[in-house]
């Protein structure tokens, strides 16, 4: 189904599903676009999540203890408060 | 405490995927770099404590050790970034691996002994001999040097390993006969509590001094060679 807007300059919300894949294709894979994409993500990350006036960083840090639990539940499921072991 | 003390120090795979590459590359997201004339609050402290260090990690170069201003800073910043993560809780320290201490330790050493071979032949191999030692003992003090020159970057690595991999422990084993002692007798449970205060304290401080002892020792073996 075409639309009226060429696909090209889509943002990925707004591209129909059945034209994902030429969406996909569009998309630039040179080194300099895969860096320019990391820089976007880093950037877009950073002033969402640490530039905030709440304390960015203390989220960030907590986020990655509660990261950090998973794989070191399996040891730890025993350790719960209980009276017998 | 874990059924065995070390399951801490074992490298994280969540369902069988390694993730440690990721907790490894976690750091570099804390440290912003400065991209504007002013910048907010994180990035302006990073800034000048970065500056605080490198003036006074390389004012005792000379031009050619300069250049390595960029490795020793990031040497610096990564060695103390990882060990400071590492104190909390659940979190895995890449510093406790000897691969990895090896990997940083060896290939810095190696450089630094190489371009003195290369610039400085004569004043290198000179190292080998102190001033004013007696003619019999040549032989062996040359011996000697040889092996304490071989053995720097497996103290580097070591040391740094062991501090930090003794420093979990610690806190590891005081924890755990805190809360254990916690249902015995709760005076002594609070003595123990305090220890445990402390020793974090001192591992908070051995995090930073760690990372700027190997940095220094790094900078002072390019002394030697520049």
């Amino acid at each position: 189904m075409a639309s009226v807007v060429p696909v090209k300059e889509k943002k990925l919300m707004d591209v129909k599903l059945g034209e994902l894949p030429s969406w996909i294709l569009m998309r630039d894979f040179t080194p300099k676009g895969t860096a320019g994409a990391f820089q976007r993500g880093y950037y877009r990350y950073h002033n969402k999540y640490v530039n905030e006036k709440r304390g960015g960083v203390a989220m960030v840090l907590a986020a990655y203890m509660l990261f950090n639990y998973c794989p070191c539940y399996k040891e730890l499921k025993h350790q719960r408060l209980c009276k017998y072991h | 405490m874990n059924e065995s003390l070390f399951t801490s120090f074992i490298t994280p795979t969540m369902m069988g995927v390694p993730i440690v590459v990721l907790i490894i590359m976690f750091p570099s997201i804390l440290l912003p770099s400065p991209s504007r004339l002013v910048d907010n609050r994180l990035v302006s402290i990073q800034q000048w404590l970065v500056r605080l260090t490198s003036k006074q990690m390389l004012s005792i170069h000379n031009h050619k050790g300069q250049t390595w201003a960029l490795m020793l800073m990031s040497l610096i910043l990564f060695i103390g970034s990882t060990n400071l993560l590492g104190l909390l809780p659940h979190s895995f320290t890449p510093t406790t691996q000897l691969s990895m201490n090896l990997g940083m330790a060896i290939p810095l050493w190696a450089g630094t002994v190489a371009i003195g071979l290369r610039y400085k032949t004569k004043t290198s191999l000179a190292h080998f001999l102190p001033q004013g030692t007696p003619f019999p003992l040549i032989p062996m003090l040359v011996i000697i040097e040889t092996i304490s020159l071989f053995i720097q970057p497996m103290a580097l690595a070591v040391r740094l390993t062991a501090n930090i991999t003794a420093g979990h422990l610690l806190i590891h084993l005081i924890g755990g006969a805190t809360l254990a002692l916690m249902s015995i007798s709760t005076i002594t449970a609070l003595i123990t509590f305090t220890i445990l205060v402390l020793l974090t304290i001192l591992e908070f401080a051995v995090a930073l001094i760690q990372a700027y002892v190997f940095t220094l020792l790094v900078s002072l073996y390019l002394h030697d060679n520049t």
